[in-house]
């Protein structure tokens, strides 16, 4: 039972798992940029009025959300950046970092993506008819007006995405970022043996950054939604 | 285009202020328009001349095509054959052109369709920064300007959403009147609104025409077609069946078509 509930292990090495989680929060942050980008991208083609770009689209939403997100990491990692040489740097941390931010947000850009379609959906058309008749270009009227309505119908299942994206940062790291939070606890775990507190103490750190970050998408979602 | 200061300048070409007299050429013009929606022929060889400076009332039964024509005419809605001339020049294609002429016609909706997320104020400031690239300063003096006139400048901070029916028409058409259009379209603009609002809106168009703003009005609405409008056109089934002057058309339709209606909403 002491055993079980001794947490030195834990403050002996808190630097380390410290270490851990500031990598992990790097990753999730970038990726969050990065995946916000890449899934408004992805919709705009989705919504686009030219085929080619609504075919392209839907083609890369599908195969995004379709295909394990091991999958797409391990092809990043082995095939792109081992085998085919595409490096982001030389420093392996530098490169593992990008290719793993790489991997994560375009695989969560598609879920942004049909979110924000969602959200998109929700806008009535006389919103768009009212912006081109005051002389708005379809691209203004998508950017001025249909967006920003779609961004805030959505903030609640964004924030859903955005959280998942936070939990996947673990399955990059394993593949393709061996420093962020999961990865340490792995390496600790080889070095000091598997055991509950640490166990513990890394479910407490996801906890404490993860659960803010649901509170703070609910109260975003309240305060900017719009009134019709 | 800026602004030059002094009172919001509401009219571009007509017969001036207080000029009810329809003159200066033709400003709208449609010619041998035909539409479709799949099987349905919902605009029958439409011709139909508006002069400068002239109030238009469009009225007919529901389904006759009276909102397809009004959208036609900024291309809302394209035509399948014909052509449409606003101040002397076709309608283009999509695209940035298209734009540039949509801001010369005014469009005012049964539901009025404000921007939903932005204020009183930046709804009607939009236009002029991002479509005339006005200043911003300049773009706001002229907002409120035209605010203070449909009587909602009390309210430019607010959204949408906390005004009234009438009160979001106002500025609707405050929106459209910033791109200093050439005419104006509106659609069934107070069918949407509690009875005691209609007045407010009514009341702000009327005097719209006065100072010799081109308009097209779909509406059934008999005070403000006796009031303000030189001519009454009745659409039924896609086809113009009569024109005439309000008091003429009122008293003396000259179709059975146009008595039968008349008869119908005068009941009511
Ligand atoms: N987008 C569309 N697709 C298919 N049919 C349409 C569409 N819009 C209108 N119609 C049909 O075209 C006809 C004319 O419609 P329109 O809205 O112009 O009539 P209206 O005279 O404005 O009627 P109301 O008084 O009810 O507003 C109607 O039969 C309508 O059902
Ligand atoms: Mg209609």
């Amino acid at each position: 039972m002491d055993q079980l509930f001794n947490f030195t292990e834990v403050f002996d090495n808190l630097d380390k798992i410290l270490t851990g989680f500031w990598a992990t929060i790097r990753l999730a942050v970038v990726c969050m940029i990065l995946s916000m980008i890449v899934g408004t991208v992805l919709a705009v083609f989705r919504v686009s009025p030219t085929p080619v770009l609504r075919g392209v689209g839907t083609f890369l939403v599908n195969v995004l959300r379709n295909t394990p997100l091991t999958l797409i990491a391990v092809l990043c990692v082995s095939g792109l950046s081992d085998v085919l040489a595409l490096r982001f740097s030389d420093a392996p941390s530098v490169n593992g970092f990008w290719w793993a931010t790489t991997a994560l947000s375009i695989y969560t850009g598609a879920f942004v993506c049909e979110a924000l379609r969602s959200g998109i959906n929700t806008v009535p058309l006389g919103q768009a008819e009212a912006a081109r008749s005051i002389g708005l270009t379809s691209g203004q009227s998508l950017r001025m007006i249909i967006l920003p309505q779609a961004f805030r119908s959505v903030i609640g299942p964004l924030g859903s995405v955005l959280i998942a994206m936070f939990k996947n940062t673990a399955i990059v790291g394993a593949v393709a970022y061996a420093v962020e939070a999961a990865a340490t606890m792995k390496l600790m775990f080889f070095d000091l043996g598997a055991s509950l507190p640490i166990f513990i103490g890394f479910a407490v750190g996801y906890l404490i950054l993860i659960l803010p970050t649901g509170y703070f998408f609910g109260w975003l979602a309240k305060r900017m939604a719009v009134a019709r | 285009m800026t602004d030059s200061g002094g009172g919001p300048e509401l009219t571009k070409g007509g017969g001036g202020p207080h000029d009810d007299t329809p003159g200066g050429g033709p400003l709208v013009v449609l010619e041998n328009v035909n539409k479709h929606f799949g099987e349905l022929h919902v605009l029958r060889d439409i011709n139909l001349t508006v002069q400068r400076g002239e109030v238009v009332v469009v009225i007919g039964p529901s389904g006759s095509g009276k909102s397809t024509l009004c959208r036609s005419i900024n291309r809302l809605e394209p035509i399948d054959s014909g052509t449409i001339l606003v101040d002397g020049k076709k309608l283009p294609e999509e695209g940035k052109d298209l734009a540039r002429l949509r801001a010369d016609v005014g469009m005012v909706f049964q539901s009025f369709n404000l921007f939903a997320h932005k204020t009183i104020l930046e709804n009607v400031m939009l236009g002029p920064i991002k479509v005339r690239k006005q200043d911003k300063a300049a773009s706001e003096r002229h907002a409120m300007e035209l605010l203070e006139r449909v009587g909602i400048a009390n309210q430019a901070g607010k959204y949408p959403a906390q005004l009234s029916g009438g009160q979001q028409q106002r500025v609707a058409i405050a929106r459209s009147l910033a791109m200093k259009p050439k005419v104006m379209l509106f659609d069934e603009p107070t069918s949407a609104l509690d009875p005691e609002m209609i007045n407010e809106v009514l009341d702000v168009m009327t005097s719209l025409a006065r100072d010799g703003m081109t308009m097209i009005v779909v509406t059934h609405e008999m005070g403000f077609a006796r009031k303000a409008a030189q001519k009454v056109v009745f659409m039924a089934d896609g086809q113009i069946v009569e024109s005439n002057t309000p008091e003429e058309f009122f008293t003396n339709a000259r179709t059975d078509r146009a008595r039968d209606f008349l008869s119908k909403i005068l009941t009511h």
